[in-house]
């Protein structure tokens, strides 16, 4: 479980990386960022990346702020640092609630937010953050930046809309209005395990009904994904027993779910309908 | 032959100085090529956590990171624990409440533990065990672990 | 005053060998270093089962840093991984498995090629550029599948087992109840956090050969060498160092250990191996894997008329070192603590394409009490009693003692159980643990709509199996004790444990004590650490040792001292009159020195302050336990929660309750793994699933209950002086069952689980098919 011989960059600047990133592209040039999965895939040599460009001593990509109503996450940023809240209201409590479901501690102290947008396991948390609120990321090359939503963004198992020569340099979450009411619940064999099932909920509060309902499910598709019909179920109704358990049925009924030799459709079907429930009896407590 | 890197790893207080290949994880480094042998390799792939080190005073997997990436950074390590012949409050409460069996673990679990308690002695029992089970033990079946860490945390406290 | 002479018994004294391990001084297999070494990388076949037709190995060998890579044909001269001597089997012979696959690979993971590099990284980046040219055939999947051929003309059924005694047939035909069931265990191993090791070291000076890396029986696996490679025992050393973990697996001898060695007296240079995750999780041994089909037949009183089990073992690629140990474990174990008039178990002991099987801790054991306290368990049902009652109207009493276990087929090993209570074991528990209140209580909490329930299994365990162990015990002139033993030490606490012994016997200062383990070249024999023999066995030999020691100290002492001998004592390494402790007194030290050669005082005596010492027994000790787990089911996930596990355990007598509760708490933990979290899993072609550690899944904390325990010394036993009994493997036996029984308790349906482990996804199952909704 010894990796593979590359090379290794250390650009000190956006630019510098990109040059490199457009320079190695075509020899299997990968940037290294936390590292906290690519690492294990090479241990195990199913990546052998010819160069590795490691982001880390970019001091550009380590900024957290709120720019234009909007989180700004950069790449450099450690799932660590949403221990703490990072931003007032809603979204920092979410954020900091959440964190806490991915992998172990030491983990979380190395590994990166865009990081693990950008491998894109189906049953990454920060991934169904993403497609839930509509995070815009924003990828820049040498040619140039441009910005993806979070729905176009996730392509399947591990497989995103990034060219090779793209970097994900910031991913940018909608600040949550102060009325904004969450859940989130996963399922996992052990604590820190890769999640069977997640479902985030969140809506806002408008006089005691659900308006702009966003319910998210990961690590149940190839890819992270809303269950509009669920949202439906709930947008316009009093929180109650009934409306959620509707919403989770509605949920398990309209999945596609992943199925391997120890889970299968059946079962995750059960586990949607059971934290999609939890989750939105979680935002109203 | 592949490129190498001149890299100086901080470890416990001393400079080592050595030069390495890319790939070479951070864990390898430390045991072949500084000699530190009391952090351990269990799984090469970041689940075990028998090879938790402090990095500039968080703990990280050193199977996760590569050597040179840890250029200039400060380590500490289960050798750097104790204070010369003084043990350090988790040592001793670990040797005390016979918190390890085989020991293979335990390097991985102090220095977890240090980097826990260190930001947070007053850390709460829920918190303490998430965070502890970042790690694996096969033998203890844990219950004295978290007796350890919590009579360690409370000298820590007392200072 | 600290505690000393025979109140050391039991004391929880802090470990002799922690100190190293906390400061990282240890010296693990990878700490290991000689100069100008190679490293070995072993090249494992991708498929489950497949013939060879090449392999070409010119490329990896042209790769700069590599300087051998060896097929079978390199090693043609080398017979397969032998048998233990005590485990030969002619008829198994034919399934033993060569160091690097001959013709056929077995199992994913069957070693086919290995490289020797100047470096690991480089020896890795030559496993690359080997390739195998394999052309597959069909697969044995599972044990219970129709047998296929292991090769041609040789079936896969390496044996058709059987325990018997009585006519079982007619009893159950007469019988008023019979309770049946069909039941699985899955494929566990210990996964120890150290993988493997090996270091091959050849001295060509003295041409002696020299393995590190040794663990668990270095001795007993010197024997083997011996035979295999046709070397004098004086020139074959084993060396243990620490070793991160055993439960059975650690320390047998497998192909890896044989061709570093093989290598390095043909390279000329010392080689080194270290074993990674995903090659431990593919190549050492597993276990567990079995499949019954079990009856009981019960009289109109609830008593046991007769037990029956047809049972398929899922052996996997080859046989190992054990032979058919684990069946046989199995079987002879299956009536547990119960006494059964007729009796008969048949197992199939089957080869499939899977990693080979082998001892896992508690082999057999763990499986049997499943079995067994299932149908306990339904029986009780059927009869509408207490679970608790069935088992107490058929437990063994303490008149029975000891109690026989004979079977009718010649060359089965008689089993005498040497000592219990086990009524009165129950009896304590229940109370201990409030068990009537704790069940009032849950049905209280059922009543309310959550799934909690516990349940219950009452096992015996075999220990101190014999035959010999011998200990040596030298008290040099500073006072400091060396007891040089051919033990083991996988962490389970020896040294400590040795260390008390003789501190008690000798009355020698405990923290002044070495205890010496698993080198060779120190002592010419050795048991080493296997099915909970180093307490009672070398625990035996070095209370023997010590006693003599103390013997000889006593005499030269009273002249010092000018004072009869028996009216001296040791303690804390201080020779004293014991009427008058403050008087005249000498140190161990003092009298070693007037023992020294050249000692004028010595007169006709042998020099030294020394002995031997050997335990010899026929007989082997047997503890007895009950486990009790109460578990939580949340029944949309299908998540099991164990809210509490207890254990009550009778140990004869306990050396430290400290690392007796130790033992007993880690082996529950990895019980609770097991039957809840544990499985290698494998795909229909034979491809293992279960490589790394976010797959096979051992539990963390969060998932570990807090487990209780009541350790009890009523019934020492009988075959050593001190009483002893083992304490390894008393908290993994009875973890399945009492896990299953709680399940079916929190649910309502007795007999609901089949298998373990119980996943989350099989939980969900067995409440589906029960038609529960939440």
């Amino acid at each position: 479980m010894k990796p593979a011989s590359f090379s290794y960059h250390a650009p000190a600047t956006i630019d510098e990386a990109l040059t490199l990133l457009t320079n190695l592209s075509e020899s299997d040039g990968r940037i290294l960022a936390g590292g906290q999965s690519l690492v294990p895939t090479m241990a195990f040599r199913l990546a052998r990346p010819g160069h590795l460009i490691d982001i880390n001593g970019i001091k550009a990509l380590q900024q957290i702020a709120v720019q234009d109503n909007e989180l700004v996450i950069g790449a450099g940023v450690r799932h660590g640092a949403f221990h703490e809240s990072v931003c007032e209201g809603p979204l920092g409590a979410m954020l900091s609630s959440v964190v806490n479901h991915i992998a172990h501690l030491p983990i979380r102290m190395r590994g990166t937010f865009c990081g693990s947008l950008a491998h894109a396991d189906p049953a990454s948390e920060w991934c169904a953050v993403a497609v839930t609120l509509d995070a815009t990321i924003v990828a820049r090359s040498t040619g140039g930046e441009r910005q993806i939503s979070a729905r176009e963004f996730f392509q399947g198992v591990m497989t995103t809309a990034l060219a090779d020569d793209e970097l994900l340099v910031e991913v940018r979450l909608p600040i949550l209005s102060q009325n904004t009411r969450f859940g989130f619940q996963e399922f996992s064999r052990r604590a820190g395990d890769f999640a069977l099932t997640m479902a985030l909920a969140v809506w806002e509060d408008d006089g005691g009904r659900i308006s702009n309902a966003r319910i998210g499910l990961g690590g149940v598709e190839d890819r992270p994904r809303r269950i509009l019909e669920a949202e439906e179920a709930l947008n316009g109704s009093v929180p109650s027993d009934k409306v959620f358990r509707s919403a989770a049925d509605l949920a398990a009924g309209v999945v596609d779910p992943m199925e391997d030799h120890a889970t299968s459709g059946t079962y995750r079907r059960d586990l949607v309908r059971a934290l999609t429930r939890r989750a939105c009896e979680q935002a109203i407590k | 032959m592949t490129e190498t890197h001149q890299i100086t790893l901080n470890i416990n207080g001393k400079d080592y100085q050595t030069s390495v290949e890319a790939r070479r994880t951070l864990v390898d480094v430390i045991r072949d090529q500084c000699g530190q042998t009391g952090t351990h390799v269990g799984c090469e792939h970041g689940v075990c956590g028998a090879c938790t080190i402090l990095l500039d005073g968080e703990p990280v997997r050193a199977c996760l990171m590569f050597g040179v990436q840890a250029d200039g950074k400060k380590i500490r390590t289960v050798e750097g624990l104790a204070t010369g012949d003084k043990l350090h409050p988790l040592q001793q409460a670990f040797t005390d409440h016979h918190a390890l069996q085989c020991g293979f673990c335990t390097p991985g679990f102090l220095m977890l533990a240090a980097g826990i308690l260190e930001k947070d002695p007053n850390i709460n029992h829920d918190d303490l065990i998430a965070a502890l089970s970042s790690n694996l033990c096969r033998c203890t079946g844990y219950a004295n672990i978290i007796t350890a860490v919590k009579v360690a945390a409370e000298k820590m406290r007392a200072g | 005053m600290p505690p000393s002479g025979s109140e050391l018994l039991g004391q929880r004294l802090s470990r002799l060998e922690d100190p190293p391990l906390i400061t990282g001084k240890g010296r693990f297999a990878d700490d290991i270093n000689f100069p100008h070494q190679l490293h070995m990388r072993v090249m494992r076949s991708p498929l489950a089962h497949a013939e060879i037709t090449g392999i070409q190995t010119e490329q990896a060998a042209a790769l700069p840093g590599v300087v051998a890579v060896w097929t079978h044909d390199d090693i043609a001269d080398l017979g397969p991984i032998d048998f233990r001597a005590d485990k030969s089997a002619e008829e198994l012979k034919a399934f033993r498995q060569f160091c690097l696959a001959k013709d056929r690979v077995r199992y994913v993971g069957d070693p086919v090629a290995v490289i020797f590099a100047e470096d690991p990284y480089v020896a890795e980046d030559a496993e690359d550029l080997i390739t195998l040219d394999l052309v597959s055939l069909e697969i044995i999947a599972n044990a219970d599948q129709h047998p296929g051929e292991f090769q041609p003309g040789l079936s896969s059924e390496a044996g058709l087992l059987t325990h018997t005694f009585g006519d079982v047939k007619s009893t159950f035909e007469a019988a008023h109840l019979v309770v049946e069931v069909d039941l699985q265990t899955g494929r566990h191993s210990g996964v120890p956090l150290e993988t493997r090791g090996a270091i091959g070291v050849h001295n060509k000076t003295s041409d002696i050969l020299e393995l590190y890396g040794a663990a668990k029986i270095p001795h007993r696996n010197r024997e083997t060498l011996v035979r295999m490679l046709g070397r004098s025992p004086s020139k074959i050393h084993l060396h243990e160092g620490h070793t991160g973990g055993g439960f059975g697996i650690r320390g047998e001898l497998y192909p890896e250990d044989v061709l570093v060695l093989l290598a390095a007296e043909r390279l000329g240079r010392p080689i080194k191996w270290i074993e990674d995750r995903q090659e431990h999780m593919m190549a050492a041994n597993q276990g567990r894997n079995q499949h019954h089909k079990a009856r009981m037949a019960f009289d109109r009183d609830g008593k046991i008329l007769a037990m029956a089990d047809e049972f398929w073992h899922d052996q996997g690629g080859y046989v190992r070192t054990h032979g058919a140990n684990v069946p046989n474990r199995t079987m002879c174990m299956l009536t547990g603590a119960y006494k059964v008039p007729t009796f008969r178990a048949e197992c199939h002991f089957r080869l499939t394409n899977k990693t080979p099987a082998a001892t896992y801790r508690a082999p057999g054991r763990f499986e049997s009490t499943f079995v067994r306290e299932r149908m306990m368990d339904i029986a009780a049902e059927r009869f509408g009693v207490d679970r608790v009652e069935i088992r107490r109207r058929n437990l063994i009493g303490p008149e029975d003692m000891p109690f026989k276990v004979a079977f009718d087929e010649p060359g089965v090993e008689t089993l005498v159980f040497d000592s219990g209570d086990y009524p009165a074991l129950l009896n304590k528990a229940l109370k201990h643990f409030r068990w009537h209140e704790l069940e009032a209580e849950l049905k209280d909490r059922r009543r309310t709509g959550e799934l909690v329930g516990c349940g219950l299994g009452v096992f015996v365990e075999e220990s101190g199996k014999g035959p010999v162990d011998g200990a040596r015990i030298v008290v040099d002139t500073n006072g400091d004790v060396e007891v040089l033993t051919g033990g083991a030490s996988l962490g389970q606490g020896f040294e400590t444990t040795m260390g008390q012994i003789t501190a008690a016997a000798l009355g020698a200062d405990f923290r002044k004590i070495t205890v010496i383990h698993g080198q060779t070249d120190r002592i010419p024999y050795g048991i080493g650490a296997h099915a909970a023999r180093a307490t009672v066995m070398t625990g035996s030999a070095v209370n023997i040792a010590a006693l003599k020691v103390k013997d000889k100290a006593l005499e030269a002492a009273s002249e010092m001292l000018q004072m009869p001998a028996d009216r001296l004592d040791i303690e804390q390494n201080v020779v004293f009159v014991a009427d008058n402790p403050s008087g005249p007194s000498v140190t161990l030290g003092e009298v070693a020195k007037r023992l020294a050669p050249g000692s004028k005082f010595l007169g006709s005596r042998d020099p030294g302050l020394s002995a031997e010492g050997f335990h010899n027994t026929a007989e082997s000790a047997f503890p007895y336990g009950i486990h009790f787990a109460v578990v939580k089911i949340d029944g949309e996930t299908g998540h099991i929660a164990v809210e509490r596990f207890m254990v009550a355990y009778d140990v004869g007598r306990a050396v430290n309750h400290m690392l007796l509760e130790g033992q007993l708490v880690g082996g529950c933990v990895q019980g609770v793994g097991g039957a809840l979290f544990e499985e290698f899993s494998y795909s229909e072609t034979g491809e293992p699933l279960s490589v790394t550690l976010a797959d096979y899944l051992v539990p963390t904390m969060d998932c570990a209950p807090m487990v209780e325990c009541l350790v009890t010394e009523d019934a020492p036993s009988p075959t050593n002086l001190l009483g002893l009994k083992g304490g390894g493997e008393g908290g993994i036996n009875g973890v399945g069952a009492a896990i299953a029984g709680a399940i079916d308790n929190a649910i309502g349906k007795v007999g609901a689980v089949t298998q373990l482990p119980v996943t989350p996804q099989r939980m969900r199952k067995i409440l589906r098919d029960l038609n529960k909704s939440f």
